[in-house]
């Protein structure tokens, strides 16, 4: 899903760039707000996650590959806008490091993996555990439904990214400038192996460890409740 | 309960560091994936390199590339297996030196500005 430079014109990776950026602001707004100093560790150790999830290839038959991305997962962690700065570090140092994901395209990789992913995943998690299953118990589940979800969300986002481009931008005489597959031929190829192979995959990874995080008694992130430093409040308390 | 807690924390770090040794269980898996082929690839597919998508391909040298040492294409598994986990290494450093930097700075100017 991390699309190379050249697949997309410079004026498409301008208009994602260009909607990205304030979602980087709003997250550190955010993040800044309710990120616990202990939490830190956390949101270090969901970024390398992503970025080490992401390497692990899984076939698909027909011959391509794709992965898991374990956005949602951080999500459901440590809230959605902490994961859209998790994952965008980590598609920056893939970019910057490894060629994997374009530079022009950083801004269209982010807007589909560290917000269209996380985001669908994250709400669509918290309808399913707030209203639809309250229990607990049933957390996991709820997990691996938005896991899936959100990574298909973000591989058809990609897809209709690749498949306006032919008709968009073209020679004079039609001849596609930059991906020349149209829309009809990029959905069903970006979909159809994250529906079949790449959203198990997630799914499965991000209900298990969801599972283990309840467990080992981590708290999972609270939209609802107010995070506040432990010290602060207790420097309150002492105060009034 | 705090100390259960600790404990679990380790165990998802130790799981991060297993994850990095099997990384290239990633390499298994052979092809490309879809629309992210090189120049050549998309020449062998629709016939021709489009001219914007052969302008800016290239654009970036990355110093590992496809999580590789330059020249190592076409090594073999255990060659690229060793640089794959050295790329995975590099990657997640990286990414922690990242994450932790940007945390400590969110949180320091919570402080300041109250």
């Amino acid at each position: 899903m991390h699309i190379p430079d050249g697949y997309l014109s410079p004026q498409t990776s301008g208009v994602l760039l260009a909607a990205m950026t304030p979602i980087w602001i709003r997250a550190s707004q955010k993040v800044k707000r309710t990120l616990q100093a202990r939490n830190v560790p956390l949101m270090a150790l969901g970024a390398a996650f992503t970025f080490t999830i992401m390497m692990f290839n899984v076939p698909i038959p027909g011959g391509t590959t794709a992965h898991a991305v374990g956005g949602t997962l951080v999500a459901i962690a440590l809230g959605p806008w902490a994961a859209t700065i998790a994952v965008t570090i980590a598609l920056v140092v893939q970019a910057i490091f490894f060629g994997d994901g374009g530079i022009l395209a950083i801004g269209a990789n982010c807007f589909n993996m560290a917000f269209v992913l996380p985001f669908v995943g994250y709400y669509v998690y918290k309808t399913i555990a707030s209203r639809i299953n309250p229990n607990p118990r049933y957390k996991w589940l709820a997990a691996g439904i938005g896991s899936y979800v959100g990574i298909n969300a973000a591989a058809l986002v990609a897809a209709i990214e690749f498949g306006i481009q032919p008709a968009l931008f073209h020679t004079a005489q039609g001849v596609p400038l930059y991906s020349p597959y149209p829309l009809s031929v990029t959905i069903p190829a970006m979909t159809i192996p994250h529906l079949l192979v790449a959203g198990v995959v997630e799914a499965i990874v991000t209900a298990g460890v969801v599972a283990y995080l309840q467990r080992s008694g981590e708290p999972l992130f609270n939209q609802g409740r107010k995070q506040v430093d432990t010290a602060r409040s207790v420097d309150t308390a002492a105060q009034s | 309960m705090c100390s259960g807690k600790a404990k679990g924390r380790l165990k998802l770090w130790l799981g991060l560091l297993v994850m990095i040794v099997l990384t290239p269980l990633g390499l298994l898996a052979s092809g490309t994936a879809w629309g992210e082929w090189g120049s050549d690839e998309i020449k062998s597919l629709v016939g021709f390199i489009p001219k914007g998508l052969q302008r800016f391909s290239d654009l970036w040298k990355a110093p590992l590339p496809d999580y590789s040492f330059k020249g190592w294409e076409g090594a073999p598994f255990l060659h690229s297996a060793f640089a794959y986990i050295a790329s995975a290494v590099v990657g997640v450093a990286v990414v922690l030196g990242m994450t932790y930097l940007l945390g400590w700075l969110l949180a320091k100017s919570k402080e300041n500005n109250g």
